[in-house]
């Protein structure tokens, strides 16, 4: 209704509802402060102005009301935080079976990849109705992936991914904005969220021919030789990286870790930093080799390694036998 | 009396002002309220360029798209509107200026601890000011006033080091404010100055200088660490040189949050001191008042994360830093209240200080309350780096401090002077800065919980209405800063002489002349008094009228 003068940001996901039910009790109560403050300042200002001959009435303080407005606020507080903290809770975690899409943000654009293969650029399509994580690295400075109308933002870090996600609740075009000033273009960073109806999805999806992510991961990973050492069996100078993703890893010094996508990011790029117990740190880094999109297309291999038998990719392990003779990689990567 | 002086030739009793002519007797004085007014010049033609630089990004931004300055102008103007108004302007505003020129005489002291150490605190102020004035001709710096990595040390090619090394050297102006301050109040109070007879201002500046003195020394080592970054590749905070991107930002804010309670206290205890004269009453709540102070400051240094609960810090670490940053919201809750208690039963005056000082109530009020909203997790996910942050920080640092700032200078202006300032204009120009920052600020808070984002050059076309109000108002407040300098001026001229207490107030410093002796006291004084004795000044006065009264009747 108010096209050009909107008062209340589009709401299309399922964390909209949740901030906004919390935004709106922030008002309600902040609101009632307010009245509550400002009403007994013009009380006051109005009923006490100064009349000659009425002189001011010297009141010490009262520690019984310093301790009521102390611990009154506090425990509004305590319920904003609670309140506030479960929500960030559920932005914080995303459903195990989301859909994933990997993003690479740069100075001044957003490079999206879908799991299933399809690239874009400063376009992300999604269906209504569904789970959808997006994994993001930054190539250069820090951008921040902020969509108003899912109320979702995350910065977007270079040398480590963090995590958002959503889940659309409206067809629609959605604004993606950077939120963390990047230089020149900062302001023309900005991109936009199709949200299109799960028939439409699967039209568009056909209509661009290209193979799940894993599948490129897996043959830059025989390109670069990762076979050789992670090998399928237990004789590899590497770990065998089967159903490893998810799961804990026992390090070399006793540590134990999760292997999620930093953890294998950290693993092809900084191979000593958390070396499997059993192995020695022989394997060579990464950095400078591999472009952020190798990166992801190698992670969405090794996380597709441990999904459930019967699912295309695990079987295609093939693609190790044909691994060219490559310098010896060293062990490690969980 | 006043007949004796009526015919006695008009000469002018000596003071501060006076006492010596010539550039020397200024750029060598160690007379605190000399150096004061030094300080006075300095951050006001500060405060003009930052809000010369704040103007032409808000024309900027009347329309969506791009078209006053290129995108790079676009980004050193509010980069160093930031830098500007922080760190030159902000933070030494009222420490440096009232409290330089107060807080001796609060006390009954004839001068700050270590003179010669506050006239070198200015020097180093004017040197590190020089180095960002010649820093912003020759180029400038686009990197916000953050200075966010890696976009600082590896990406920009703007002129970081030499800007950075001028608020380096500008914070040990601060450092060096600070520790004469907590010096002087612990060693030189008058006889009878006990801790809880301090005025409130002391209390405040004693809180200010603390965070002052432990908080300033993180961001100059962090600001060395990005000059040596970008000079010599050291790998600290950048990734690609094995660095970590996040320890500049916990570095930064923890400086940088606590700064925002080094400009809001004093504006706090200028509100104190106001409101209690202009209600005639001593403050309520004395003591917890004071102790606020100190817990915004103690406070205040556990809560910097809470910038970052987007940047990629743990879910725990957020909850930790959420929790603390509301324990920081009650010592200010509980001030507010404490001012409001006051007013009860009061004999309310109206003169300007005093709306300054309401002024500063609804604001600060408000944009206290709009922090209840960004500490709260789930929401600050979505309005953090919006307009919404903008809105709420400007209310607190702009509405909050430069209105306790403004009130200040009207309360204290006679004694500062010598001279009255036109009241009718005063006033006028408090209810113009009050529309105007509404105005301006108000319509930000919607442009935020919509979405939009904060540095941004160009916007989407919904976003203009709001703008284009934003803009209105800032025209209208700049006029209402624009108006004070004026009147100030040209009272200094034609002003009426103020009389030694022209506000009847309580408190050390109107037992001085106006404007005092150098030395502030003809002889030291003794207190026997508590704080805000208003029953016993008005009962006094009450009595003197009665006389006056008999004797002409």
């Amino acid at each position: 209704m108010f096209d050009n003068f909107p008062l209340w940001p589009q709401r299309a996901s399922t964390l909209a509802g949740s901030v906004d039910a919390l935004f709106i009790f922030l008002l309600i109560v902040t609101g009632l402060m307010t009245v509550l403050v400002f009403s007994a300042v013009i009380y006051f200002a109005a009923r006490y102005r100064h009349r000659r001959g009425v002189p001011a009435e010297q009141i010490e303080g009262s520690t019984p009301l310093e301790l009521t407005w102390t611990f009154i606020p506090l425990a509004i507080f305590m319920v904003i935080f609670a309140w506030g903290a479960i929500v960030y809770f559920k932005e914080r975690t995303p459903p195990r079976d989301a859909t994933e899409v990997y993003v690479v943000a740069k100075q001044w654009m957003w490079k999206l990849e879908h799991a299933e293969g399809q690239r874009e650029i400063n376009e992300l399509h999604v269906p209504v109705g569904q789970d959808v994580k997006l994994i993001m690295t930054s190539q250069d400075v820090i951008h921040s992936f902020y969509v108003p109308a899912f109320r979702i933002k995350q910065d977007v870090l270079p040398g480590r991914y963090t995590i958002e996600w959503f889940h659309p609740t409206k067809a629609g075009t959605y604004h993606i904005f950077c939120a963390e000033y990047c230089g020149t273009q900062h302001s023309g960073m900005i991109g936009s969220i199709v949200v299109m109806e799960p028939a439409q999805y699967e039209a568009w999806m056909s209509g661009s021919p290209s193979g799940p992510l894993s599948v490129a991961g897996e043959k830059i990973f025989a390109e670069l030789g990762c076979a050789t050492c992670h090998r399928m069996d237990t004789q590899g100078r590497g770990p065998n990286l089967l159903g490893v993703f998810g799961k804990p890893v026992q390090l070399e010094d006793g540590r134990t870790v999760i292997a999620d996508e930093n953890y294998v990011r950290e693993s092809i790029l900084d191979p000593g930093a958390k070396v499997v117990q059993g192995f020695k740190p022989v394997m060579p880094t990464f950095q400078g080799l591999v472009s952020e999109e190798q990166l992801n297309a190698l992670v969405a291999y090794v996380k597709s390694l441990s999904k459930p038998v019967g699912q295309p990719s695990v079987k295609t392990a093939s693609g190790q036998e044909m691994a060219p003779k490559a310098p010896a990689k060293g062990s490690q990567v969980e | 009396m006043s007949m004796a002086t009526a015919i006695a030739p008009p000469v002018e009793r000596e003071n501060y002002l006076n006492k010596e002519y010539g550039v020397g007797s200024w750029l060598l004085t160690t007379d605190h309220k000399r150096i004061a007014l030094l300080y006075l010049m300095s951050i006001t033609f500060f405060f003009f360029i930052g809000g010369f630089f704040a103007l032409l990004i808000r024309l900027e931004l009347l329309t969506p798209i791009g078209d006053l300055v290129q995108a790079d102008t676009y980004n050193k103007l509010f980069t160093q509107h930031g830098m500007v108004m922080v760190f030159f302007f902000l933070i030494p505003s009222i420490p440096a200026v009232l409290g330089n020129f107060l807080v001796p005489m609060m006390i009954g002291a004839k001068d700050l601890a270590f003179p010669r150490v506050n006239l070198l605190s200015w020097y180093l102020y004017i040197i590190g000011g020089a180095m960002m004035v010649h820093c912003m001709l020759t180029g400038g710096v686009d990197t916000g006033w953050t200075f966010y990595t890696p976009f600082s040390t590896a990406y920009t090619n703007t002129k970081i080091v030499e800007a950075g090394l001028g608020i380096f050297v500008a914070g040990f102006s601060s450092i060096l404010t600070g520790l004469n301050f907590i010096v002087t109040i612990h060693r030189m109070r008058a006889p009878g100055m006990t801790w809880s007879r301090l005025p409130l201002f002391i209390w405040a500046h004693y809180a200010t200088s603390i965070i002052q003195i432990l908080g300033t020394p993180v961001v100059a080592i962090t600001i060395v660490l990005v000059a040596v970054e970008r000079t010599l590749h050291l790998g600290i905070f950048d990734p690609k040189l094995g660095g970590d991107p996040l320890l500049f930002q916990h570095l930064f804010w923890f400086y940088s949050h606590p700064a925002v309670y080094i400009m809001i206290l004093p504006s706090m205890g200028i509100v104190s001191e106001i409101i209690s004269c202009f209600s005639r009453k001593r403050i309520f709540g004395y003591h917890f008042v004071a102790i606020s102070s100190l817990s915004i400051a103690v406070f205040g240094f556990l809560v910097w994360a809470h910038h970052m609960f987007v940047a990629g810090i743990s879910l725990y670490a957020a909850l930790v830093f959420s929790i603390l940053s509301y324990s920081v919201a009650v010592p200010s809750a509980v001030k507010v209240f404490n001012w409001t208690a006051t007013l009860y039963k009061g004999s309310i005056h109206y003169d300007a200080p005093m709306l300054y000082a309401f002024g500063f109530l609804g604001l600060f009020t408000i944009g206290g309350l709009t922090g209840l909203f960004l500490s709260a997790l789930g929401i600050d996910v979505h309005v953090t780096d919006t307009y919404f942050v903008v809105a709420h920080f400007h209310y607190i640092m702009v509405g909050g401090a430069v209105m306790g700032y403004l009130g200040g200078m009207h309360f204290w202006w006679p004694k500062i002077s010598g001279k009255l300032y036109p009241e009718a204009w005063a006033k006028l120009a408090a209810l113009i800065v009050f529309i105007g920052f509404n105005l301006t600020f108000f319509p930000q808070f919607i442009l935020g919980y919509l979405g939009m984002p904060r540095r941004y050059y160009q916007y989407p076309a919904e976003f203009q209405i709001l703008n284009v109000f934003s803009t209105a108002g800032a025209t209208i407040l700049g006029i209402g800063y624009v108006l004070p300098m004026v009147y100030f001026l040209w009272s200094m001229r034609y002003g009426k002489p103020a009389p030694d207490n022209p506000w009847n107030a309580a408190g050390l410093e109107w037992k001085t002349a106006s404007p005092p002796t150098t030395y502030n006291f003809e002889e030291e004084p003794v207190v026997t008094w508590e704080a805000y004795n208003y029953d016993e000044i008005d009962a006094e006065q009450n009595k003197k009228e009665k006389e006056e009264v008999k004797v002409v009747g």
